[in-house]
C-alpha cells in the first residue's frame, strides 16, 4: 500500500479506489467508527476516498453525508438521522466558497469587524450545537481564493479577501484553542502545499460543486485521516534511526569523528544537520528516539559528541548499535521502552535493511525514504506518524476553557427554532409559468433530477417546448434566493390538464434547496393557477424509483388523499376547492 | 494513436472506477445501461480519461456527450487524430 505513503499516488487511488478498498477491507482487527460528514460542497468523492485512508490506519467507518450544502442545517437543527448514527466523528467540509460576504470597498473597519463577526458566529454556533454529540469536531479552517482584485494589498488592506480569511483563520485557531474536542483541519496550509493552482478546480466547482479539485481529495482525505488516528490513538510514539549516512553523512566507522558531515562547513553537511534539527523538533514535543544501527557502540555513541551535533547521546530513549540482524533490534528496542512494535518508525537510508525489517516486522512503518537525506524530513512530516492532537501542557488549560466554554455557549445566540432560521434567510421566489429564455435548464432538471423527483420523467427539449406553448398544460419552474444569493431555477413542475383535472406528469426539485419550504410556495402557485383554468382537483403520481424514496410521502404532506396503490407507486388526490397557502416563509413573485 | 486503442484505454478507466475486470463497452454505451453511472462517477470518469490522455474536457463539452462513442470521438477530436 505505498501508494498510500507519501508521495501518493493520487490518479491510482483515484482510479482503483474501490479495488484498494476490497484490499484493505480483508485486514484484520478492524475498528468501527460512525464518522459524518457535513460538507458545504460536493463531499461524495472524498468520501470515498477518507474510507480508503482510514482503513488503512485500521479504522473501519460508517459514514453519515449530510445532503449536499447542508452542514449549518444539520448541525444547528440536526436531524433524526444524524442523532440515531451517534457519530464518534464530525467533519465539517466547509471551504472559502461557504463564506457568505466578503468586505465590500466602501466598508469602514466597524463595518469589516461586523462581517468577520457573523461568520464567526454561524461556526461557533455549529460547533456549540453540536457539542451535544460530546465527539471529536473536526473543522476545516479556510483556502484561500485564487482570485484577489487587490493584488498584493489583498492582504493586508482591510477589504481584502486574503486579510479576511486570515483573519477568519486566527479566530479558528483561537477557537480550537479553547473549545474540548474542536481540531481544525489545516486546509489553509495544504492548499498552499498543494498549490492553490492546483488546488481549485473552477470547472469541478461548476459542474459538480466539489470545492476542490479532484486530485487534492486524495490529498485531503490523508490529512482527514491523520487527525482522526491521532483523535484514536494510533499516532506513532519512536522513532527509530539509522545512523551513517541518516544521522550524519559518512560511516563513523571508518571515517572517524574529524570526517563525518555534519555541521555547516558544507552543502552535504548542511542536509544533515537540517534532519537533526527536525529530529530534535519531534524529541522535544515529546516523541521518542532510538538508534537500530550496524555499528561499534563506542563508535555509533561517538559520532554524537561531534561538537556540530544536534542530537545528543542522551536524546536516545534506546541505543541499539551492534551486529546483530535490525528486525532483532527493532523488536528489542519496543520492548525496552515498553511500547508496541506498531508504535514504531524506522528510518533507514538502506533499502535492503528497510527491507528486512519490513518484511519481518511488518507492523513497523518503514517509509521508502530513498538514500538521500534531503528528503527524509518530507517522509516523515507528511506521512503524518506523529500527528498530535495536543500538546500535553495544554491539557490543562485546555479543561478550564472547556468549563468557561459551557457557560459562554448558553449566551450564544443561536436560532430557537428551524422557523426562525427560515426566516432569517430572506427567501424571495420567482414561480411563473415557463418561458423560452429557461427551456434547456428545465430540460436539464428534468433528466437528471434523481431524487426529489415524483415521476422521474425525462423530457428533450421539443418536449419541454410544446407543453411551453400549450394550453392544455399548468407549467411551471421557480427560482430561489435567499439572502446568500440566487440558488438559480431549481424546481420543476408541470400539470396535464382534463376535464377540471390536473394530472401532476412532474414534479421535481433540485436538492440543494431541500428543506427551504420551495415546494409549498410551488403548490400554492400550482393551486393558483388551476383555479385560474378552472380545475377543481389535482392528481398527484408517486412513482417509485431506486433514488426518489425521500418524496414518497410528499403528497401526504401536502394534504393529497391517497387513491391507490400499486406495489410502492401510489395515486393521490386533492380537491382544491378548499385549500389555503402552505408557504410561509417565502416571498413569491409570479406571472 | 488510433481509435480503437482510446477505445481500449477509456475501457481500462470503466473496469477501474466500476470495478468490474470483465467489463467490455460498446460506442454506444451509455449511462442508462450502467447502473453505476450516475453524475458523480461521470465526473470521476471524466477526470480519470483527462489525466490518462493529458487533454482538458471544456466546461460545455460534457453535458452533450451521450454514449461511449461521443466521448471517444471528441476525444479524438482533442488529442489531434
Amino acid at each position: 500500500m505505498q501508494h498510500l505513503e507519501h508521495p501518493l499516488d493520487v490518479n491510482k487511488i483515484l482510479r482503483k479506489k474501490k479495488s484498494i478498498k476490497k484490499c484493505l477491507l480483508l485486514q484484520d482487527d478492524l475498528i468501527e467508527k460512525n464518522i459524518a460528514i457535513l460538507g458545504g460542497s460536493t463531499t461524495s468523492e472524498l468520501k470515498n476516498i477518507l474510507e480508503i485512508f482510514l482503513l488503512k490506519n485500521g479504522i473501519k467507518p460508517k459514514f453519515y453525508e449530510s445532503e449536499y450544502n447542508k452542514y449549518y442545517e444539520d448541525a444547528l437543527f440536526g436531524s433524526d438521522e444524524l442523532d440515531k448514527f451517534n457519530p464518534d466523528i464530525i467533519y465539517i467540509h466547509t471551504t472559502n466558497q461557504n463564506i457568505i460576504k466578503y468586505p465590500e470597498s466602501k466598508d469602514t473597519s466597524e463595518d469589516v469587524a461586523m462581517l468577520l463577526s457573523n461568520e464567526m458566529q454561524r461556526y461557533k454556533s455549529i460547533w456549540n450545537s453540536l457539542s451535544k454529540f460530546d465527539c471529536a469536531i473536526i473543522q476545516n479552517n479556510f483556502d484561500y481564493t485564487k482570485d484577489r482584485s487587490l493584488g498584493n494589498l489583498d492582504c493586508y488592506d482591510i477589504h481584502g479577501k486574503t486579510y479576511f480569511i486570515n483573519k477568519l483563520n486566527d479566530e479558528f485557531s483561537l477557537n480550537a484553542r479553547k473549545i474540548k474536542n474542536l481540531y481544525i483541519n489545516d486546509i489553509n496550509y495544504l492548499s498552499s502545499y498543494i498549490g492553490l493552482r492546483y488546488w481549485f478546480d473552477p470547472s469541478l466547482w461548476y459542474q459538480a460543486k466539489y470545492a476542490i479539485s479532484m486530485e487534492s481529495i486524495p490529498e485531503l482525505a490523508f490529512n482527514i485521516g491523520k487527525i482522526i488516528s491521532s483523535i484514536f490513538g494510533k499516532s506513532k510514539k519512536c522513532l527509530v534511526l539509522d545512523l551513517d549516512n541518516t544521522c550524519w553523512g559518512g560511516v563513523i566507522g571508518d571515517d572517524g569523528l574529524d570526517r563525518i558531515h555534519i555541521g555547516t562547513e558544507t552543502a552535504i553537511s548542511e542536509s544533515y544537520t537540517a534532519f537533526q534539527k527536525y529530529v530534535k523538533e519531534l524529541k522535544n514535543r515529546g516523541v521518542t528516539l532510538a538508534v537500530c544501527s550496524k555499528n561499534d557502540f563506542e563508535n555509533a555513541k561517538e559520532g554524537f559528541s561531534h561538537p556540530e551535533s544536534i542530537l545528543k547521546f542522551d536524546d536516545f530513549t534506546s541505543f541499539k548499535a551492534n551486529w546483530n540482524p535490525k528486525n532483532h533490534n527493532i523488536l528489542d528496542i519496543a520492548k525496552s521502552i515498553n511500547i508496541g512494535v506498531d508504535s514504531l518508525v524506522f528510518i533507514d537510508d538502506n533499502p535492503v535493511e528497510r527491507d528486512i525489517v519490513l518484511s519481518q516486522v511488518p507492523s513497523v512503518s518503514v517509509p521508502d525514504v530513498g538514500s538521500d537525506v534531503v528528503e527524509f524530513i518530507a517522509h516523515i512530516d507528511r506521512n503524518g506518524y506523529f500527528e498530535p492532537i495536543s500538546i500535553a501542557d495544554d491539557d490543562i488549560n485546555r479543561n478550564q476553557y472547556y468549563e468557561d466554554n459551557k457557560k459562554r455557549a448558553n449566551k450564544q445566540a443561536t436560532f430557537k427554532s428551524y422557523d426562525e432560521f427560515l426566516v432569517s434567510l430572506d427567501m424571495t421566489a420567482e414561480i411563473k409559468s415557463f418561458s423560452s429564455v429557461y427551456l434547456d435548464r428545465i430540460t436539464q432538471l428534468t433528466n437528471k433530477t434523481n431524487q426529489f423527483n415524483l415521476t422521474t420523467k425525462r423530457y428533450t427539449t421539443g418536449e419541454i417546448d410544446t407543453i411551453t406553448l400549450s394550453d392544455e398544460y399548468i407549467k411551471v419552474y421557480g427560482k430561489l434566493t435567499d439572502k446568500y444569493g440566487s440558488n438559480g431555477l431549481v424546481a420543476v413542475s408541470i400539470g396535464r390538464i382534463e376535464n377540471r383535472t390536473c394530472h401532476i406528469d412532474l414534479w421535481l426539485m433540485s436538492c440543494r434547496v431541500l428543506k427551504r419550504d420551495m415546494e409549498f410556495a410551488m403548490l400554492d402557485e400550482l393551486v393558483n393557477k388551476c383555479k385560474d383554468q378552472d380545475v377543481s382537483e389535482i392528481i398527484g403520481y408517486y412513482y417509485k424509483s431506486s433514488k426518489n424514496s425521500m418524496v414518497s410521502d410528499l403528497y401526504e404532506k401536502f394534504g393529497f388523499e391517497l387513491k391507490e396503490t400499486s406495489n410502492e407507486d401510489t395515486v393521490w388526490k386533492l380537491d382544491i376547492s378548499s385549500y389555503e397557502n402552505k408557504n410561509k416563509f417565502i416571498g413569491v413573485s409570479n406571472d | 494513436m488510433t481509435r480503437e486503442e482510446i477505445f481500449n484505454g477509456v475501457q481500462d478507466i470503466f473496469r477501474d472506477i466500476f470495478d468490474e475486470d470483465g467489463m467490455v463497452i460498446k460506442n454506444a454505451t451509455s449511462s442508462d445501461e450502467i447502473e453505476d453511472w450516475d453524475s458523480l462517477n461521470h465526473i470521476n470518469l471524466v477526470s480519470a480519461i483527462e489525466k490518462e490522455f493529458k487533454i482538458k474536457f471544456a466546461l460545455g463539452e460534457l453535458m452533450t456527450l451521450k454514449d461511449v462513442g461521443a466521448m471517444v470521438d471528441l476525444m479524438m477530436e482533442k488529442l489531434k487524430l
